[in-house]
C-alpha cells in the first residue's frame, strides 16, 4: 500500500478518551439578574414571606447602624458593615432548615444573627474578647471566617459528610466577589461538583474588595458563569431584591437537598458603607455611584412593593421600625457592659489536654497575674 | 522455647494495618487523598482499603491539597475522623493556610466546642533519590504552629502504635512518615496484637553513658549505626528517639542528658531555625549544670534540598555524627 492509499483509508476520529460531557447550556446563568419585586413574578410571591423579609431587612439595617456606632464608642474593634446588602444576609439565613449549616465570611455577622445566634455572641470576634463567641453546633453556624474563601471547602466537607451519613442536610456558604479570586474558592467548587455535595455557594458581588473594583478582580462574563467550568448551575440574581434572592436560594437549597448537587449564586448588590469603619471609601469611589444604589436599596424596593399592593401601611412600617429599635437598644445595653476576660483562658483549648510546655507557660502567666494583683493591692510604686 | 518464623512486616505495611484497624474499629474514620483509592497510594500505604471499606471511606480526591484538607475540616466538623494523605512533604504546602488558619486553631477559637480530630499523614525526608520537591523535611513549620501535634515514627512497631494513637486523638496530628524507612523491617510481628503508643513520649533506643544522641524519624537508624561505630572510639552513646516533636518529652530527654552530660541533636531538617535549635535550648535550660560541653547539632545543610545525586553529602551520616561527638570536649575529662 502506498502512503497515499494509507491516507485514503484513514478516517479522522476524536481522541480516544474523549466523550461528550455535561451540556453546559442548562448550567449557564440568565442574561440578566433575576428579579421579583416590581415584576410580574411578584404576584406569585407569598405576602407573609414578603412581610417577614421586610421585618428582617429593617432590623438588619438597624443592626448594621448600631454595630457601626459601637465602633465609634470603642465598644467594637472593627465592624465590616452590610448596609445595602441586607437582602442577601437575611435571605441566606431564612432559606435554611434548622438542621442545615451556614458558613459565613467575616462580613456576614448579620446573617449569623438572622440565623438565631445571640447578637452579642455574634460580635465577640469584632469586640475582641475571643475569636468565636457562639457555639457553632447550637445554631449550626460555622465561625465567622476571616481568611477569604477558606470556609468554602469546610462547607463542602460538612455537606459531603452529612450525605455520607445519610442526613438530609444542606450547607450554605457565603463569600464576596473578592473571595472568588482565591484558590480555595476554586478548590471548594470543584470538590463540591465532583462529590455532588449538597452545598449552595452565595457570592455577594458588592462591587468592591476593600477598594478594588470587580473589573480588576475578574475577566469572567459574570461570577455566576464560573459555575459552568465546574459543572454546576450558576444563577444570577438581583441581590437587593429580597424576594428574588430568597427564591433563588430556596431553589438552590431544594435542588441540593434533593441530591442535585451544588449551585453557585451570584447576587449583585452594593456595599453602601466603606469596607469597615476604618476604611475611607472616598479614596476609590464617588458619591454619585453610591447615590444610584440608594435608589435601588433593598428596603426601599420591598417597601414599594408591599405598600403598592396594600400589604403594608404606615403603621406596619412604624411597627417594624419599633421592633428594630428595641433590638438595637438591647444590643447597645449589652455591648456597653464590659467583657469579662480571664487571661488563663489563653491556655485552654489549644489542645484537648495542655502539653507539658503549655502547663509551664500557664504557671508563668498565673504567677505574673498574682504579682500584678499584689502590686495593685499594695502601695503605688 | 520454640520460635515461630513470621514474615517481618515493613513500616508501610504496619501503617496500612493501622489504617485498616482504625477504620474497622470506628466507622467515623475516613481516608482521603490523591491516589489513595484504586492505586493504594504512591507508597501503597492505603493498599486495599478502598476495596475493603468502599470508596466513600477511602476516597480518591481531586488533586488539590488545600481542598483535601479544607474539606476534611468540614467533615471533622460533622463528626467524622478524616485521615488525610499528603502525597509528598513538599506537596503539603498548598494546604498550609487551611492547616495554620483552621486545623490548628479551630478548637481554640471555638473554646473547645469544635475540635478537629484530623490526622495528616505526610511522607517526609530524603534518601530515596527523589527529584526536586520530593524530599523536604518540613517538621519545623509544623512544630512552630500551636494546636498541632507532630509525630514521627522510626520503627515498624511505632508506625503502627503511633498512627493508631494519632487517629484516636481528638486533636489534629501531623503524622510524618520517614519515607526512606517505608521498606524497613524490624522485629515487629504483624500476627500479634500491636500496642497503641501514647503521643508525647520519647524512648531510649539504646542506653549509653558517654553522650546522648537526640533524634527522630529517618535519623534514628543512622544514630543507632553511629552508636555502634562509636564503640571503636571508646564512646558508649545513648540514643533517644523523640517520636513526638509536639508535645515534646522534656523529661526523657533531660534525664538522659543529665546521665551522660553531653548531647548531639541529629536531624535531616536544616540547622538554622530547625528543630535542633529548640531542642538544644531546652536541654541547655534544663541540664546546664550537668553539661560537659555545648549541645551540638548535626543537621541537613541550610540549602534547598539537593538533587538526588548530591543528597548523600547533605544528609547527616555516621561520620558527621561521630565528628560531632568527637567535638564534645572530651579532653576536659582526661
Amino acid at each position: 500500500m502506498t502512503v497515499m492509499e494509507q491516507r485514503g483509508a484513514y478516517k479522522p476520529t476524536p481522541p480516544p478518551a474523549w466523550q461528550p460531557r455535561t451540556d453546559p447550556a442548562p448550567l449557564l446563568p440568565d442574561a440578566e439578574p433575576y428579579r421579583v419585586l416590581g415584576t410580574e413574578a411578584a404576584a406569585k410571591a407569598d405576602p407573609e414571606l414578603l412581610r417577614a423579609l421586610y421585618a428582617q431587612l429593617v432590623k438588619g439595617r438597624r443592626y448594621n447602624a448600631q454595630a457601626t456606632a459601637l465602633t465609634k464608642q470603642g465598644r467594637l474593634a472593627v465592624y465590616p458593615s452590610t448596609t445595602g446588602q441586607e437582602a442577601c444576609e437575611v435571605a441566606a439565613a431564612m432559606v435554611l432548615q434548622e438542621r442545615d449549616w451556614l458558613f459565613p465570611s467575616y462580613r456576614d455577622t448579620l446573617a449569623v444573627v438572622a440565623r438565631g445566634v445571640d447578637p452579642v455572641e455574634a460580635l465577640t470576634l469584632l469586640r475582641g474578647d475571643w475569636h468565636t463567641g457562639y457555639d457553632p453546633h447550637e445554631h449550626r453556624v460555622a465561625p465567622l471566617c476571616t481568611p477569604l474563601a477558606t470556609q468554602l471547602p469546610h462547607a463542602v466537607g460538612l455537606a459531603h459528610a452529612a450525605r455520607l451519613k445519610g442526613d438530609d442536610v444542606v450547607a450554605l456558604a457565603m463569600v464576596g466577589d473578592g473571595g472568588t479570586s482565591e484558590g480555595d474558592f476554586h478548590e471548594a467548587l470543584n470538590f463540591a461538583a465532583v462529590w455532588q455535595a449538597p452545598v449552595v455557594f452565595l457570592v455577594q458581588n458588592n462591587g468592591f474588595a476593600i477598594s478594588v473594583p470587580l473589573a480588576k478582580q475578574t475577566a469572567a462574563p459574570s461570577l455566576a458563569h464560573k459555575a459552568v467550568g465546574y459543572g454546576m448551575p450558576g444563577r444570577l440574581v438581583d441581590g437587593n431584591d429580597a424576594a428574588a434572592v430568597h427564591e433563588v436560594l430556596s431553589d438552590a437549597v431544594r435542588h441540593a437537598r434533593a441530591g442535585g448537587g451544588p449551585t453557585l449564586v451570584e447576587a449583585i448588590t452594593y456595599r453602601v458603607d466603606a469596607h469597615t469603619n476604618a476604611d475611607d471609601a472616598t479614596r476609590y469611589r464617588g458619591d454619585a455611584e453610591v447615590e444610584t444604589w440608594r435608589e435601588h436599596d433593598p428596603i426601599r424596593l420591598l417597601e414599594r412593593e408591599l405598600t403598592g399592593r396594600g400589604l403594608l401601611d404606615e403603621a406596619g412600617i412604624e411597627a417594624a421600625r419599633q421592633d428594630a429599635e428595641t433590638m438595637a437598644a438591647a444590643l447597645r445595653e449589652q455591648m456597653n457592659q464590659d467583657a469579662v476576660l480571664d487571661p488563663m483562658d489563653l491556655f485552654d483549648h489549644v489542645y484537648a489536654e495542655p502539653t507539658p510546655q503549655l502547663r509551664e507557660q500557664r504557671d508563668q502567666l498565673r504567677a505574673e497575674l498574682e504579682a500584678e494583683a499584689e502590686s495593685e493591692g499594695g502601695t503605688h510604686r | 522455647m520454640t520460635t515461630v518464623a513470621v514474615k517481618p512486616a515493613t513500616m508501610a505495611q504496619a501503617l496500612t494495618r493501622a489504617l485498616r484497624d482504625a477504620m474497622a474499629a470506628d466507622p467515623a474514620v475516613h481516608v482521603m487523598g490523591e491516589d489513595v483509592g484504586t492505586l493504594g497510594g504512591v507508597f501503597r500505604v492505603t493498599d486495599g482499603l478502598a476495596k475493603e471499606f468502599g470508596e466513600d471511606r477511602c476516597t480518591d480526591t481531586p488533586l488539590a491539597e488545600a481542598g483535601i484538607l479544607g474539606t476534611a475540616v468540614g467533615m471533622a466538623m460533622y463528626g467524622l475522623r478524616p485521615v488525610v494523605e499528603m502525597q509528598f512533604d513538599a506537596f503539603a504546602y498548598p494546604a498550609f493556610e487551611q492547616l495554620i488558619s483552621h486545623v490548628a486553631r479551630m478548637r481554640n477559637r471555638t473554646r473547645g466546642r469544635m475540635p478537629l480530630p484530623i490526622t495528616i499523614r505526610v511522607p517526609y525526608g530524603g534518601g530515596i533519590g527523589g527529584v526536586e520537591h520530593h524530599s523536604d523535611s518540613s517538621e519545623a513549620y509544623y512544630m512552630a504552629t500551636p494546636g498541632l501535634h507532630v509525630v514521627t515514627p522510626a520503627t515498624v512497631a511505632d508506625a503502627y502504635g503511633l498512627l493508631r494513637a494519632s487517629i484516636a486523638s481528638d486533636d489534629p496530628v501531623v503524622f510524618l512518615e520517614p519515607k526512606r524507612l517505608y521498606w524497613s523491617k524490624d522485629s515487629w510481628n504483624p500476627e500479634e496484637p500491636a500496642p497503641v503508643e501514647p503521643i508525647g513520649r520519647a524512648v531510649v533506643r539504646r542506653s549509653g553513658r558517654s553522650a546522648t544522641l537526640i533524634t527522630y524519624g529517618p535519623s534514628v537508624p543512622v544514630c543507632m549505626e553511629a552508636a555502634e561505630a562509636a564503640r571503636a572510639e571508646g564512646w558508649d552513646l545513648e540514643v533517644v528517639d523523640l517520636r513526638s516533636l509536639v508535645p515534646f518529652d522534656d523529661e526523657t530527654v533531660s534525664a538522659s542528658v543529665r546521665r551522660t552530660g553531653r548531647a548531639v541533636v541529629v536531624h535531616e531538617s536544616g540547622s538554622f531555625g530547625g528543630p535542633g535549635g529548640e531542642i538544644a535550648a531546652r536541654v541547655t535550660e534544663r541540664c546546664f549544670h550537668h553539661l560537659e560541653a555545648p549541645v551540638l547539632r548535626v543537621a541537613g545543610f541550610d540549602v534547598p534540598y539537593p538533587p538526588p545525586m548530591l543528597e548523600r553529602h547533605h544528609l547527616p551520616g555516621v561520620d558527621r555524627i561521630l565528628d560531632a561527638v568527637g567535638r564534645l570536649q572530651w579532653e576536659a575529662e582526661s
